[in-house]
C-alpha cells in the first residue's frame, strides 16, 4: 500500500481579539501539530465533538485555510501553498449542508461544468461526456442537469454534491458529515453509494463526523479528535469496543443504544477547556476519572503499535 | 417571473403604484411626439395665466412659458436623472460593498470606516458641498444625489455579502478552481442582485426627491431648462398671487414618489423569501381551525390525549396533508416517543397541540386535543395563552434559535414564570436560581447573569428545559431537543429529563428520528410516516419485534454502535409528498412486501393488546408481537 496522504506536524492557530489598528490579543490553536498518514484506498474516520477541530483540520487540507506549521503531502508531493486550484485536482470536499453547498442560482449542470471548465480546461462535447459519466456512476438522472438545487431532496442533492467532488477527478475525498443533514434511511442510501464509488474509482477517504456508529460503519482507521488533537487512533473495530483513551470510553459510552439503561456517563461539567487559557496538561484531565498529577502537568504523546493513544494511564483495551 | 409579478399584482396598493407609474413613464418617454408647445419659448405678454386657457391647458408661468409642456419635459428629466442616479448609487455602493464583504479583513475596515465618514455628514450639506464643488449643474446635482446614496447600499451590500461568502458553495467554487473575480461575478452577484433591486425600489423615489430638492435651491437644473424642482424654486415668488405655478410640479412630484414607493414596498414584499409560501400577513395568535366531522369522544385514556387529529397547510390552491388523522395518549410520569424522518407531521403534531403552527397556512381540520378530558382545539386564544408553559410546555431542537440573545437567561426565566403568576423581581430571582439548579447547571447563582451566546449547546438546552419546567406543567412536549448537541452532552441531558419525569411524574413526549434515544428513554413509541402512525406500542416491543416493514427497514438503516465496518440497509425511494398521497398505504411504492391490495383504499391501524400497526401484511403478524 501506498500512502495517499501524509501531514507532517500540521497545525492551525488563529489570531483572537484584534481589530483596525489594534494588535490581536493572542492566538488560539485550534488545531495542534497533527502527523497522519492515510494509505490508498483506505477511509480513515474522523471523530470529534463540536469545537475539537476537525473541520479546521479538513479545510486545511483541501487549502482553503492555510496551515499554521507543518505540510501536506499528497501522493508523495508536498503541497505548501494554499490554493484550493492546486489542492482541487487532488483532493476534493463533500460537504456537510448539500443544498447550501450548491448555489441556489445555478444549474446543475453550470455547477457540475465548473471544476470541468476551470480546473481542466475542457470544451464542451468533452464536459458532457464526463458529466453523463458521473451522473452514472452516482446514480442521477441526466434531466436533473436544467434544474435548481432547491428542486432537490437533501440526499439528492448530496449526491449532486459527490458528483461535483468526482468530477474534480480527485483520488482523496474529504467528506465532512455528509450524512448528518439526511434522514436516516436516504443516510444509508449515500453511504452504500460512497462505498461503491470508492471501489470504483479505488478512492481514498477522509470521513468526519460526530456520529459514532456512522464513522464505525465505514471506516478502516479512526482517529478520535479532543480539543485539537488526536487522542486515540486505531482499527475501526476495535476503538470503540475496546478504547484506551478515557475520552474515547467517554465517547462510546454516551452514544445511545437500545437496551442500554440511560445513565449520564459523567456527572462533571462537560465543557471544553478554554482555548484562549489551554491547560499546561492534557486537555482532557479536568474530565478525566484516572488524571493524575503528571497529566496536569505534562502533555502525552501518541503512542502505541497498533491502537494509539496520547495517555499516561491508557485503560487496559481489552 | 410570473410567480414575481402575481404576488406584486395581490399587492392592491403596489398595483395602483405600479399603474399610476407606467402612465406617468409612458407620458415622459413619449413627450417629444406629443403637439406641445415649446417648453422654454417665452412670452410675457401671456404671462401668469391661468389654469385651462385656450392654448395653455395648465396655464404659464412668470415667462409666460406654457406649464403643461415644462411639465412634462421637466417630469422627464426628474424621472431620469433620478433613475440615473439611483442606478449609478446602487451599482457604485453594491461594487463597493461586495468587495468589503467579500475580502473581509483589513480591507472591509478600510472601505467601511470611509464609508461611515461619508455617512458622518448630513446628506444635504454633503450634497451642496459637492455641487459647491463641482459648480451647479444637473449632471453634478446627479452626481451629487449618487454620491450621497451609495454609502446606504455599500452597508446594505456589505451586510448580505458577508453571509454569502461563508456559504459552502463559495468553498466549493474554490475548489473547482475558479478565481476570486469569478466568484464574485457567478457565485455572489447572482445572489445579491434581488437585495439590490429591493434597496433601489426603495429610494430611488427619495432621490428624485433630493434632485429636485437641488434644482429647487438653483443648484441643479440651469435655467431656461425645466425640471419639477427648477420649476418649484422658479415659481416660489408667486406662491400668493398665482398658486397654480407651485401646484403643478408639487402633484406631479407626489404623484411620482407616491407611486414609486407604493410598487418599491410591493417589490421589497413579493421579492422577501418568506413571503414566497404565500403568507402575506404575520401569523395568528394560535393556529386557525376548521372543522367539519364531529369532534371524538374523550376516551380517558391519558393525561394528553390527541385523537383523529388532522392538520393540513393550504398554501395557494394546494393542500398538504401534514397530519392525516393521528391519535396519541400520554400519561403522567410517562415518556412516549415520536419517532419519524423529516416531513412525516410528527413536529406539526407536536405544534398542534397547544395550536402552535403558524396560519396561515396551517389549518387543524379534525380531531381532538384533550387535557385532562377537555378538548382545547378552539378553544379562545386566552385560555390556549393560559395553558402554554403552564401545563403544556416545549422543548425546542435549537436552544439558541428560542432563547432570547439580548435578555440575560435569568430575566427570561422570570418572564416566562411572570407569565402566568405575578411574583415580585427577587422571588423571581430566587426562583431561577432554583431552576437552573434543577437542571444541573453549576453556579447557577453566577450563571442567571450570562447572556445565551456566553454558554455552550449544552448549557443552553438546560436552560430551555428549565424555561419549560418554569410553571410547574404537567406535560413537556420535547421536539428533538438533543439533535443539535453532542453525543456527551446528549447522554446527559436525556438523563436530566428522565431523572424529572420520574422525580416529577412529567408526562414527557419526545419527539425525535433516533431509535437509540427512543430505546434508551421512552416507554413506549409510535412511528410515523407521512403524517399517519404506522405503528405503536411498547419501546421494547416494537424494537424487539417491529412489525410493519417500515418500522423493520427504518431500524435496519441506522448503524449501531459495536458492528465494525459493514454494508448498511437502505430504504429506495423517498417518502411520497404530502400534497399528492397515493390511494392506500403511503410506504407502498418503497416497500419489499407491497402486494396489489396494500395500494387500494384505506388501510386501518388495527390494535391488539398494546401493539398497533398500520399494514396488511406485516412483518411479523400483530398477534405474535403483541404476546
Amino acid at each position: 500500500m501506498t500512502e495517499a496522504l501524509k501531514l507532517t506536524e500540521l497545525s492551525k492557530s488563529f489570531p483572537v481579539g484584534g481589530g483596525f489598528l489594534a494588535a490581536s490579543r493572542g492566538t488560539v490553536k485550534a488545531v495542534h501539530p497533527i502527523s497522519l498518514t492515510v494509505q490508498q484506498g483506505e477511509t480513515l474516520g474522523i471523530v470529534g465533538e463540536s469545537g475539537c477541530g476537525k473541520s479546521t483540520l479538513a479545510r486545511m487540507l483541501v487549502g482553503l485555510l492555510e496551515p499554521t506549521t507543518g505540510t501536506i503531502e499528497i501522493d508523495g508531493a508536498a503541497l505548501d501553498n494554499a490554493d484550493p486550484a492546486v489542492f482541487g485536482k487532488r483532493i476534493q470536499y463533500v460537504f456537510q449542508d448539500p443544498i447550501s453547498s450548491l448555489n441556489p442560482r445555478k444549474t446543475i449542470r453550470q455547477i457540475m461544468e465548473a471544476p470541468l471548465k476551470r480546473l481542466y480546461g475542457m470544451d464542451r462535447s468533452q464536459r458532457d461526456l464526463r458529466i453523463s459519466e458521473i451522473f452514472a456512476s452516482v446514480n442521477l438522472r441526466e434531466e436533473f442537469l436544467e434544474r435548481y438545487p432547491h428542486e432537490f431532496s437533501g440526499g439528492q442533492a448530496q449526491r449532486i454534491g459527490i458528483a461535483r467532488a468526482l468530477a474534480a477527478n480527485a483520488r482523496i475525498l474529504i467528506l465532512d458529515e455528509p450524512v448528518s443533514a439526511l434522514d436516516v434511511s436516504v443516510q444509508a442510501q449515500v453511504l452504500n453509494l460512497l462505498a461503491d464509488l470508492k471501489k470504483e474509482f479505488s478512492l481514498t477517504y477522509l470521513f468526519i463526523s460526530h456520529d459514532l456508529a456512522v464513522v464505525e460503519a465505514v471506516s478502516d482507521r479512526i482517529a478520535v479528535l479532543y480539543f485539537g488533537s488526536v487522542v486515540e487512533l486505531g482499527p475501526a473495530e476495535e476503538i470503540f469496543r475496546a478504547p484506551r483513551h478515557p475520552y474515547t470510553k467517554l465517547l462510546a459510552d454516551s452514544a445511545p443504544v437500545v437496551g442500554r439503561p440511560l445513565t449520564a456517563p459523567e456527572s462533571k461539567e462537560t465543557e471544553l477547556p478554554d482555548p484562549l487559557n489551554p491547560p499546561p496538561g492534557c486537555a482532557f484531565a479536568a474530565r478525566c476519572p484516572r488524571a493524575s498529577d503528571r497529566c496536569r502537568k505534562e502533555v502525552p504523546r501518541l503512542e502505541g503499535d497498533r491502537v494509539q493513544a496520547a495517555c499516561f494511564h491508557p485503560l487496559d483495551g481489552d | 417571473m410570473m410567480a414575481f409579478l402575481k404576488l406584486l399584482a395581490r399587492n392592491r396598493l403596489a398595483l395602483a403604484g405600479g399603474i399610476v407609474l407606467s402612465f406617468v413613464v409612458l407620458l415622459a418617454l413619449i413627450t417629444p411626439l406629443l403637439p406641445l408647445a415649446e417648453p422654454n419659448v417665452t412670452n410675457t405678454a401671456a404671462r401668469f395665466q391661468k389654469l385651462f386657457t385656450e392654448g395653455a391647458l395648465l396655464g404659464t408661468d412668470h415667462l409666460g412659458r406654457d406649464l403643461l409642456s415644462r411639465l412634462m419635459w421637466g417630469t422627464r428629466l426628474s424621472l431620469a436623472v433620478g433613475f440615473a442616479a439611483a442606478v449609478v448609487a446602487a451599482t457604485l455602493g453594491a461594487a463597493i460593498g461586495i468587495v468589503a464583504g467579500f475580502y473581509g479583513g483589513r480591507t472591509d475596515n478600510l472601505i467601511m470606516r470611509g464609508v461611515d465618514m461619508l455617512m458622518a455628514f448630513p446628506y444635504i450639506l454633503l450634497a451642496l458641498a459637492i455641487v459647491a464643488a463641482l459648480g451647479p449643474g444637473l449632471f453634478n446635482a446627479l452626481i451629487a444625489v449618487a454620491a450621497v446614496n451609495v454609502p446606504f447600499f455599500a452597508r446594505n451590500i456589505r451586510g448580505i455579502t458577508v453571509g454569502i461568502a461563508h456559504k459552502e458553495f463559495v468553498d466549493a467554487a474554490r475548489l473547482a478552481g475558479l478565481s476570486n473575480t469569478r466568484i464574485i461575478l457567478t457565485e455572489i452577484l447572482p445572489n445579491v442582485i434581488p437585495v439590490i433591486v429591493i434597496a433601489m425600489s426603495t429610494t430611488i423615489g427619495w432621490m428624485i426627491l433630493e434632485t429636485a430638492g437641488l434644482s429647487f435651491l438653483g443648484l441643479g437644473s440651469q435655467p431656461p431648462q425645466a425640471d419639477l424642482g427648477s420649476m418649484l424654486g422658479e415659481a416660489r415668488s408667486a406662491l400668493i398671487t398665482n398658486p397654480h405655478t407651485s401646484v403643478v410640479p408639487g402633484i406631479m412630484i407626489l404623484i411620482i414618489v407616491m407611486s414609486i414607493n407604493l410598487l418599491g414596498d410591493g417589490v421589497r414584499d413579493a421579492l422577501d423569501p418568506r413571503l414566497k409560501s404565500g403568507a402575506l400577513s404575520r401569523p395568528m395568535a394560535s393556529t386557525m381551525v376548521r372543522r367539519k366531522d364531529p369532534v371524538p369522544q374523550a376516551e380517558g385514556k391519558g393525561l394528553l390525549e390527541v385523537q383523529e387529529l388532522q392538520t393540513q397547510f393550504h398554501v395557494k390552491d394546494r393542500v398538504y396533508r401534514a397530519v392525516g388523522g393521528v391519535s396519541l395518549h400520554v400519561k403522567p410520569g410517562e415518556c412516549l416517543g415520536v419517532i419519524g424522518e423529516s416531513g412525516s407531521g410528527k413536529s406539526v403534531t407536536a405544534l398542534s397541540v397547544m395550536g402552535l403552527v403558524a396560519s396561515p397556512p396551517g389549518v387543524i381540520t379534525g380531531g381532538a386535543v384533550r387535557y385532562d378530558g377537555e378538548d382545547l382545539i378552539g378553544a379562545p386564544y386566552r385560555k390556549l395563552r393560559e395553558m402554554r408553559g403552564r401545563n403544556v410546555a416545549y422543548i425546542f431542537q435549537d436552544p439558541l434559535a428560542t432563547l432570547h440573545p439580548l435578555y440575560k437567561v435569568g430575566d427570561q426565566l422570570i418572564e416566562a414564570i411572570r407569565a402566568h403568576r405575578p411574583i415580585s423581581k427577587s422571588e423571581g430571582q430566587a426562583r431561577a436560581i432554583e431552576l437552573l439548579k434543577a437542571v444541573r447547571i453549576p453556579n447557577a447563582e453566577k450563571r442567571i447573569t450570562d447572556y445565551p451566546h456566553e454558554m455552550s449547546g449544552g448549557m443552553r438546552q438546560r436552560v430551555g428545559i428549565a424555561m419549560a419546567l418554569a410553571n410547574d406543567p404537567d406535560i413537556i412536549i420535547a421536539d428533538e431537543p438533543t439533535t443539535a448537541l453532542d453525543v456527551t452532552v446528549q447522554a446527559q441531558i436525556l438523563s436530566l429529563l428522565d431523572d424529572l419525569r420520574r422525580s416529577r411524574g412529567l408526562a414527557i413526549v419526545f419527539i425525535t428520528h433516533d431509535f437509540g434515544v427512543v430505546g434508551q428513554l421512552c416507554d413506549r413509541v409510535a412511528v410515523m410516516y407521512a403524517g399517519r402512525i404506522v405503528e405503536e406500542g411498547p419501546t421494547q416491543s416494537v424494537l424487539e419485534t417491529p412489525t410493519h416493514p417500515y418500522t423493520a427497514r427504518l431500524m435496519a438503516c441506522v448503524p449501531e454502535l459495536g458492528e465494525g465496518k459493514r454494508r448498511l440497509e437502505a430504504i429506495p425511494g423517498l417518502p411520497p409528498v404530502v400534497d399528492k398521497l397515493p390511494a392506500g398505504c403511503a410506504f407502498a411504492d418503497r416497500c419489499d412486501r407491497v402486494q396489489a391490495d396494500c395500494r387500494q383504499g384505506e388501510i386501518d391501524l388495527e390494535r391488539e393488546g398494546a401493539r398497533a400497526v398500520r399494514c396488511i401484511h406485516p412483518v411479523t403478524p400483530l398477534k405474535e408481537a403483541a404476546e
